[in-house]
């Protein structure tokens, strides 16, 4: 039952990005480019995200657990560390490269471009060597 | 290159993206990140966490061909910069999102909504990198 309306939810997250100009690297670059051709369009994505899950978190999910598990499964880090920093500022400087976000080219995987293909490939790559090359690391350090 | 400036489908695709957020708390207790969603399908705790995840994402790759049904047409996919320009963002937004712990969707969306600290850090930190990263590609360098 849960993934039958996990389905749902993830087409209806990707036409959400297709609409919006998420999965539209041009778009997404022009509304980081405010000395050059401005297009402040993303503020109106994140401004319509943010409305609603404000008020959808509070108002529509239940208090004791989800409908279709026996728990809620939430980040539990509350530090601010430096790890944290210096991930989102190398992660800001690659969206700020390629133009693609994770939930950005995602859904347009589907649209079949290549340039999209590509830039997931290096993702994974990136992820990848980010979650297993640490522990490579040690075990040749180790060894 | 200019785009189109798209406030209306901006907001609805935005608000779209915030429902499916909000329906994925209430039926499966998640929080609907993207970078998690990818690296926890790639490399899965146990069968039924990957499981949830992959469906998740086959049902994001739809929503081009939704929008065709819909619009008669393909989304517009234009990548602004060169392949080897889209490979490196593509490795350093995988590496970063990874130390980061959560992307546009996961910190921007529902790490806000949850009013968790370390999302809203994350979220200013790499929007600042990337306003930084755009500025210093286009009018600095000048690729």
């Amino acid at each position: 039952m849960r993934l039958v309306l996990i389905f749902p939810i993830g087409a209806l997250f990707g036409l959400g990005i297709v609409i919006s100009g998420m999965g539209n690297p041009a778009k997404v670059v022009n509304f980081f480019d405010i000395a050059g051709t401005w297009d402040p369009s993303l503020i109106f994505v994140m401004g319509g995200a943010l409305a609603v899950t404000l008020v959808g978190y509070r108002v529509a999910v239940p208090r004791e657990r989800p409908l279709f598990d026996s728990s809620f499964h939430l980040p539990i880090a509350k530090k601010v560390d430096r790890r944290l920093i210096l991930g989102a500022t190398t992660f800001g400087v690659g969206w700020g490269i390629a133009g693609f976000c994770p939930g950005g080219a995602l859904p347009v995987l589907g649209a079949f471009d290549a340039s999209v293909w590509l830039f997931t490939g290096a993702l994974i790559a990136g992820i990848l060597v980010a979650r297993l090359g640490p522990g490579l690391l040690a075990r040749r350090a180790s060894a | 290159m200019e785009t189109d400036f798209t406030p209306w489908a901006s907001l609805a695709g935005g608000a779209m993206i915030g429902l499916a957020a909000v329906l994925l708390m209430v039926v499966a207790g998640r929080v609907m990140g993207a970078t998690g969603i990818l690296a926890g399908a790639l490399l899965p705790t146990s069968r039924d966490d990957g499981a949830w995840r992959w469906v998740m994402i086959a049902g994001m790759v739809t929503a081009p061909a939704l929008y065709l049904l819909a619009t008669g047409g393909w989304p517009e996919i234009t990548v602004p910069v060169s392949t080897p320009m889209l490979l490196v963002g593509g490795f350093l937004v995988g590496i970063g999102v990874t130390f980061g712990g959560g992307c546009t969707s996961g910190h921007g969306v529902c790490g806000i909504a949850r009013f968790s600290v370390r999302s809203i850090v994350a979220t200013g930190v790499f929007m600042v990198a990337c306003f930084a990263t755009v500025y210093v590609v286009r009018h600095v360098v000048g690729v």
